[in-house]
Order: C-alpha cells, then sequence, then structure tokens
C-alpha cells in the first residue's frame, strides 16, 4: 500500500480530554469530540441531567476543557440564555454559549425552555445529542424513542407504538435562523454545520444522532456503521434549515431499506416482518414529506 | 487543566472550592484497564486516512510523525476504528492470557 | 430624593440602584409591577442590564443561575405559584452558592385560587439555604433589597426579599429613594472569583460522591451563620450612610414587657400600633418583629424575650398537622435557654385582614392564661 499523506479533515486540536466515562463506542462521545473541535476554545457550554452529565466525570475533574455549568433536567436553553445575557452585559460578544442536552431534556422535560429560547431568538447553540431514550436512568423511553423500538418502559410486548418526535419540525414552527440535523457518522458534516452557525445571530439548533450500544442493544464497533445507516435509509436524514429554506447536506438518492438498519439493533429484534413493512412506509412518507422542503429549498 | 493527569487529593474541608467545581482533567482516570479487546494497526496496510483518529469516542488515538497510534492508557477496545478502518488495518486482540 | 410609591415600585427602583445586569422574569400577580417598571427603565437605558423574558418561573431562576454562574448581577421577582414552581432551582441556586436576590411577594397558595397575602410561599422555602428578610415598609423594601446584594455577595448564598401582597406591594408609601452615588459607595461592583471563564475552564456542580458532599453543606450552613453578623454590620453601615439602621430583628418596647409579641411583616407594623394602644390600657406588652428568618438569630430571639413572661407568636402562615412556623422557629430557640410560655396564634391566612382590634383580642386572651391550653390557636375564624 502507498502511505498517502495524512490529511485530517477534522481540526486536530482536541478541546475534550480522554478518560472520560461514556460507554465503550459512545455515539454522545463522538458527538462532543467534533462540535468542541468546532466551537474552539472560546465556548460555554451547559448541561442538564443527561449521560454526559456523568461522562464528563465527577467533582473534582471535567473531560471538557471549556467552561461548563451542570443545570437541573427542565433548564437548558433558559440557563443558556441566561448565560448569553450575562456575557452580553459584561462585554463579551465573542464567546459562544451553547447548551448540550440529551432527547430526553430536549424533547420532553426541556422543551418548554427549548421553546421559550427559540422563540425570543436567543443568540445561543442548542445541541441535542439524540439516542432515543433516558439511556442515563437506564434506557426508559422518550418522546424520541421511535416507533417499534424496545425500551426497558416500552417492553417487547408493548413495543413503543407511537412516532417520535418530530423536534425539527416544532423548533422549525419557532422561526429560527439556523437548525440543522447531524449525525456522528458524517462529523465533516456536522463540523462545517457549526461553522457555519457560528456566523449566525440568534437560536441556532443542532440535532445530533448519536447511536448508544447498550440501548439500543447494538455493538460498540457498530456505533458509526449505524449512524451511517440512519442516514442512507433515510430514517434520519440530513440537511439544514437556513431561515426557513431547507437544503439537503448529504444526498441520499437509492435509499437503502430500513430493514439493514434495524437488523443490527438488538432493540428491533422483536419486530415481525409487517412491523417493518410499517416503519419502512413511515420513513418514506416522512422523508417525501422532506424531500417537498428540499425542493422548494432549490428553487 | 489540559491533559494534566494528576489525581487530586483533598486533605481537608479547608482545601474545597466553596462550591462543586471542577480542578483538574479526567486524563486522571485510565479506562484502558476498561478494555478486554484492544487494537492492534498495521502499518503495512494502513494509508494515514486517519478515519480511526477520527471517529474515536475516546480520543485515545494520538498522531504521531503523521501516523496513527493508539493510546493504550485509554483505549476502551470499542473496535470502532477496526470496523471503520478502509484498508482492515486494525485487528482486535484479546488482552490477557 | 422622597417619592410616594408602591412596594413593588420600590423593588424596581432598588434593583435599578444596585445595579443588577442580567434580570429573568415571568409575570404574577401581586409581582407584575416590579417587572413592568424594570422593563421601562432598561429599555429607556436607564439601566444597563438584559431582562429575558421567560417562559416560566421556573426558567427564571435557570436564566439567573446561568447568568449569575456567568459573573453578572441578578435579579428576580415573583410570588406564590411561581416561587413554589421555583423550588427546584432555589435549592439549585443555593447549593451553587450563587449570590442572586429575588422579591417574593407573600402570597397565598393555590388552591383555592387565592391572590391576597400570606406566608406559606416564602416559608415552605425555608430549607431551601436561601437567606429570607421579611419587610414591613416600603422603605425597608428598597433598603433591604440593596444590603440584601452586599450581604450575599460575601458570603455567596442567595437572597429573599419578602413582602406582603397588596398591604405593601400595591400600598404607596413614602420613600426616600437613595442617592445613586451613596449606594455605589455602599454596594461595589460584583466580581465574581469563580466564575464561566474561557481563561480558567471549570465545570460547576458536577456529581459529588458522598465522600465530599456533606463537606459542602457544611460550608453552605457555616456561610449562612456567618451571615447573621455580617447583616448586622451591612445594616449599620447602612444607617450611618442612609440615616436607617438595620437588623435580624426589630424591638418595640420589648425592655420592660411582660408579654411580647413576635410578628413579621405589615402585621408587625399593626402589632406595634397597637402596642401603644395597650399600653395605654394597662398592658405592658412589647413587640418583637421578625426581619430575618434565616440565617435565624437565635441570639437575639434569646436576648429579648428572656425576661418576657409571656410569648405570643402570630403566624400568617401554618405548617399542616403541627402549627405556625415562626412558632416552629422561635419555640426550637428558646428550647433549654427559657421555660417562659409561648402562645401560638394563627391569623390573616388568605388575606384575611389583622386589624388592631385582631391583635387586642389576642392579648387579651393571652392576658387571661398562665400558660397555653392549646399548641394553636386560630384567630377569628367561623364556628
Amino acid at each position: 500500500m502507498t502511505k498517502k499523506k495524512m490529511t485530517l479533515t477534522l481540526p486536530v486540536e482536541e478541546n475534550m480530554s480522554p478518560g472520560h466515562l461514556a460507554c465503550q463506542g459512545c455515539g454522545a462521545g463522538i458527538a462532543m469530540r467534533v462540535t468542541l473541535k468546532a466551537l474552539g476554545k472560546n465556548a460555554v457550554l451547559t448541561f442538564p441531567a443527561c449521560c454526559w452529565t456523568i461522562i464528563d466525570g465527577p467533582f473534582p475533574y471535567s473531560s471538557v476543557e471549556v467552561p461548563l455549568l451542570h443545570t437541573a433536567f427542565e433548564t437548558t436553553a433558559a440557563a443558556a440564555a441566561g448565560i448569553k445575557a450575562a456575557m452580553n452585559v459584561l462585554g463579551n460578544k465573542d464567546t459562544i454559549v451553547a447548551g448540550w442536552a440529551g432527547d430526553g431534556g430536549t424533547f420532553d422535560i426541556g422543551l418548554q425552555a427549548l421553546s421559550g429560547a427559540a422563540e425570543r431568538n436567543d443568540d445561543v447553540f442548542y445541541f441535542c445529542y439524540d439516542n432515543e431514550a433516558y439511556m442515563n436512568t437506564g434506557i426508559q423511553r422518550s418522546g424520541a424513542t421511535p416507533y417499534g423500538a424496545w425500551t426497558t418502559t416500552t417492553p417487547v410486548n408493548h413495543f413503543k407504538k407511537e412516532s417520535k418526535k418530530s423536534i425539527d419540525d416544532i423548533v422549525s414552527a419557532h422561526k429560527v435562523p439556523y437548525h440543522a440535523t447531524a449525525s456522528v457518522a458524517y462529523p465533516e458534516d456536522l463540523l462545517k454545520k457549526i461553522l457555519k452557525a457560528k456566523e449566525i445571530r440568534g437560536f441556532k439548533f443542532i440535532h445530533i444522532l448519536a447511536p448508544c450500544p447498550p440501548g439500543w442493544k447494538s455493538k460498540p464497533e457498530h456505533t458509526v456503521k449505524l449512524a451511517r445507516l440512519a442516514v442512507q435509509t433515510g430514517i434520519f436524514p440530513l440537511y439544514e434549515v437556513e431561515a426557513g429554506v431547507y437544503k439537503q447536506t448529504i444526498k441520499t438518492p437509492k435509499r437503502k431499506p430500513v430493514i439493514e438498519y434495524l437488523k443490527l439493533q438488538g432493540r428491533f429484534r422483536h419486530l415481525t416482518s409487517d412491523d417493518v413493512k410499517t416503519i419502512q412506509e413511515m420513513v418514506d412518507e416522512r422523508y417525501a414529506e422532506l424531500e417537498e422542503r428540499f425542493n422548494k429549498g432549490k428553487q | 487543566m489540559a491533559k494534566d493527569r494528576k489525581k487530586i487529593e483533598f486533605k481537608g474541608i479547608e482545601e474545597l472550592p466553596p462550591m462543586a467545581m471542577s480542578l483538574k482533567s479526567m486524563a486522571a482516570n485510565e479506562t484502558g484497564s476498561w478494555r478486554n479487546i484492544r487494537p492492534v494497526i498495521n502499518y503495512d496496510k494502513c494509508i494515514n486516512c486517519m478515519i480511526c483518529w477520527k471517529f474515536c469516542p475516546d480520543a485515545a488515538v494520538d498522531i504521531i510523525n503523521e501516523e496513527p497510534v493508539i493510546n493504550l492508557t485509554f483505549c476502551k477496545g470499542c473496535a470502532i476504528c477496526a470496523e471503520e478502518c478502509p484498508t482492515d488495518a486494525i485487528d482486535m486482540v484479546k488482552e490477557g492470557r | 430624593m422622597k417619592k410616594v410609591i408602591m412596594g413593588n415600585h420600590a423593588l424596581s427602583y432598588g434593583a435599578t440602584l444596585a445595579r443588577v445586569q442580567v434580570i429573568a422574569a415571568y409575570p404574577i400577580t401581586p409581582q407584575t409591577q416590579v417587572v413592568e417598571l424594570l422593563s421601562e427603565i432598561v429599555a429607556d437605558k436607564k439601566l444597563d442590564a438584559e431582562f429575558i423574558k421567560v417562559e416560566s418561573e421556573h426558567s427564571a431562576m435557570a436564566a439567573c443561575i446561568g447568568a449569575s454562574t456567568a459573573g453578572a448581577r441578578t435579579f428576580t421577582a415573583t410570588s406564590s405559584q411561581g416561587l413554589a414552581l421555583m423550588h427546584e432551582l432555589l435549592h439549585w441556586a443555593a447549593g451553587a452558592r450563587l449570590p442572586i436576590v429575588m422579591a417574593n411577594i407573600n402570597r397565598a397558595l393555590a388552591p383555592p385560587w387565592s391572590i391576597w397575602t400570606d406566608q406559606n410561599d416564602s416559608l415552605s422555602q425555608r430549607d431551601t439555604g436561601w437567606m429570607q428578610f421579611y419587610c414591613q415598609s416600603n422603605q425597608e423594601v428598597i433598603d433591604t433589597l440593596i444590603q440584601a446584594y452586599k450581604v450575599s455577595e460575601q458570603v455567596l448564598m442567595p437572597s429573599m426579599i419578602i413582602l406582603d401582597a397588596f398591604s405593601l406591594s400595591h400600598t404607596y408609601e413614602i420613600v426616600d429613594i437613595p442617592d445613586k452615588d451613596l449606594v455605589d459607595e455602599f454596594l461595589p461592583p460584583f466580581n465574581f472569583k469563580y466564575k464561566l471563564d474561557v481563561n480558567e475552564p471549570r465545570a460547576f456542580s458536577g456529581l459529588t460522591t458522598p465522600d465530599w458532599y456533606m463537606e459542602f453543606r457544611v460550608k453552605m450552613h457555616e456561610a449562612q451563620r456567618s451571615a447573621i453578623d455580617i447583616i448586622k454590620k451591612e445594616g449599620k453601615l447602612f444607617g450611618k450612610m442612609f440615616g436607617r439602621e438595620y437588623s435580624t430583628v426589630d424591638p418595640y418596647m420589648t425592655d420592660d414587657a411582660e408579654i411580647i409579641m413576635i410578628t413579621s411583616g405589615t402585621a408587625a407594623s399593626t402589632a406595634r400600633y397597637t402596642v401603644d394602644l395597650l399600653r395605654k390600657k394597662g398592658i405592658k406588652v412589647g413587640n418583637l418583629r421578625m426581619r430575618v428568618l434565616r440565617p435565624f438569630p437565635f441570639d437575639d430571639v434569646r436576648n429579648y424575650l428572656s425576661k418576657a413572661q409571656k410569648v405570643v407568636i402570630i403566624d400568617r402562615n401554618i405548617s399542616f398537622g403541627y402549627h405556625g412556623i415562626w412558632s416552629q422557629e422561635v419555640k426550637s430557640a428558646l428550647y433549654g435557654y427559657s421555660d417562659v410560655p409561648v402562645f401560638s396564634f394563627i391569623a390573616g391566612l388568605g388575606g384575611r385582614d389583622i386589624f388592631p382590634s385582631t391583635i387586642e383580642g389576642i392579648i387579651n386572651k393571652v392576658v387571661k392564661l398562665d400558660k397555653p391550653e392549646k399548641d394553636l390557636y386560630w384567630v377569628e375564624v367561623r364556628k
């Protein structure tokens, strides 16, 4: 093999130390690492109760190398708004303020604060790393849990029959200047989105799919593969919305069948072929909906 | 504070800050003990694409002389690097006897 | 400069003089005028502050926590249901050692809905770690708000300024608004040593194991206890600079009193007036107004009550299944120090008026008894 010259597609500087407490193969670990590279050192984070509350490490240690405020479960967006207001008054307009919350703290208990901050167009980032359940407390279902998934509160005989809450549409309805979806399998795409959003003033929401091996009952080595398949099957399309205009950032002209994604996860093992068909139809419907918006955006 | 691997021991209440705040890096926590398989890079096959470095959730792949080097102090053995390597240059090898 | 203003506006002017930098508030009767005037003041650029119009009281306190950790002087105001909604975060602000100052208008808790005054809302929060100051006049409100920032920023514990709904919040009184430059001399800018700073990145309030959690609680308690002296010191300094001195308690004719009443808020003003009436009738009664609930002024309570023959506590609140909360506090302070009989009365819940005649009735009853025959006496309730 000819040795190619090394080219890095992400900034080389690490703003997160190893030694943190994420599980082996944690999607949220990849998400944070890439996000911190994009944000740089001039940033402040706030976490609600979520996996990263624990991952970052106990007192007196921390893994992230930016200032961090741990805050109560419901409050991410409100705390971020408060931090930003303080920095403004203190004359610091450059430091980026970012809320970093899990799906539970965004779709469910944190929804009110998120809506408030989005409506006020507070000049903050809001990152939701979505592992599709309350993983930190032991895999209970959340509003982000997809149709068909096993969780401890949607056991196999009562698997989740409700669809995943469409947080992106909810945020979109607030007419925020920028929101996007991302996946840990496409870190360059996530990086590009964050760098673009950094130049925008107002509320910026980025929804990152972060697979969770213990919660999804998948192999740790498959985390990136699953995050890629989610995009390639159209289950989690990657796009950005700037001032209401939709643009798909990772094209998926020939979508893979959803079974490719579902079969690698134990949380879907109980599904019958009819269930899989239902899921395929749901995904097709939603993808068609988004395609219309992508096409409108191209005009 | 970055990458400082020192642990911190408080001798008494006077040494505590007034509120819980971090004073040192989690790099003091050597997570290498977690794994039961470890990645071994075959440098003959490696093309320096750095995909292993890119995807490591633990930032446990160092870049030394423009080559990826697994940091065994922290590597948890998740095997994402081995799975994603485009030239199959990484083998996962059992730890211990 | 003297102005005729309502209690709520005394808070707005106080916050302006204290140069608060971030305000996050949600409207609730009877607090609305506080934030309405502050909105105008901020919009007119008479105060260099950011006003976040949050979508709930819980978010109001969350935003204050964020802003305070970032190093800004913060303010919010609320009442009853709003305070109750903030409860989780009251614990948070105190545990995070943030010198946030908040105004609470004492309003009865629902259900049933009520907008009138009683103290259950603030007294239910006495274990959260917040210092609590109960005001009896609009002058005291504006003066205490300024002093509270100075005390909080020294001990790093948050403060609550408390005033009665309508009796104070909406009542117009003459207030001598402190001079701006003199306030600047009294209250230096907020300079937080432990803030969110990219030059010294720290993670605040991370998971703390049983190894160290308890020591943090010890520090919080000691901070509050140390505040007793600081409250008195700053109250004295305020007196020197502004002509009105404040302490933890406010005694009236207690030196030779045989019966001493314990009251707080506007009921204390009425009690003082009634002391004069009763003295004319030959009853040697005095009033000890409680200004500070937390940190509890044990020494002052013990000293002032030491020579009384009877102590009468008038609570405008109740801890169901027990009796009034000030009663619990005072009785526990006296335990081991004095066996003076303590009579616990509950009056004025849900805004029911406490008239001078109400208090006369209470004292007339006590005069006839050697010691309390009941744990709790309900005042002027229908049979």
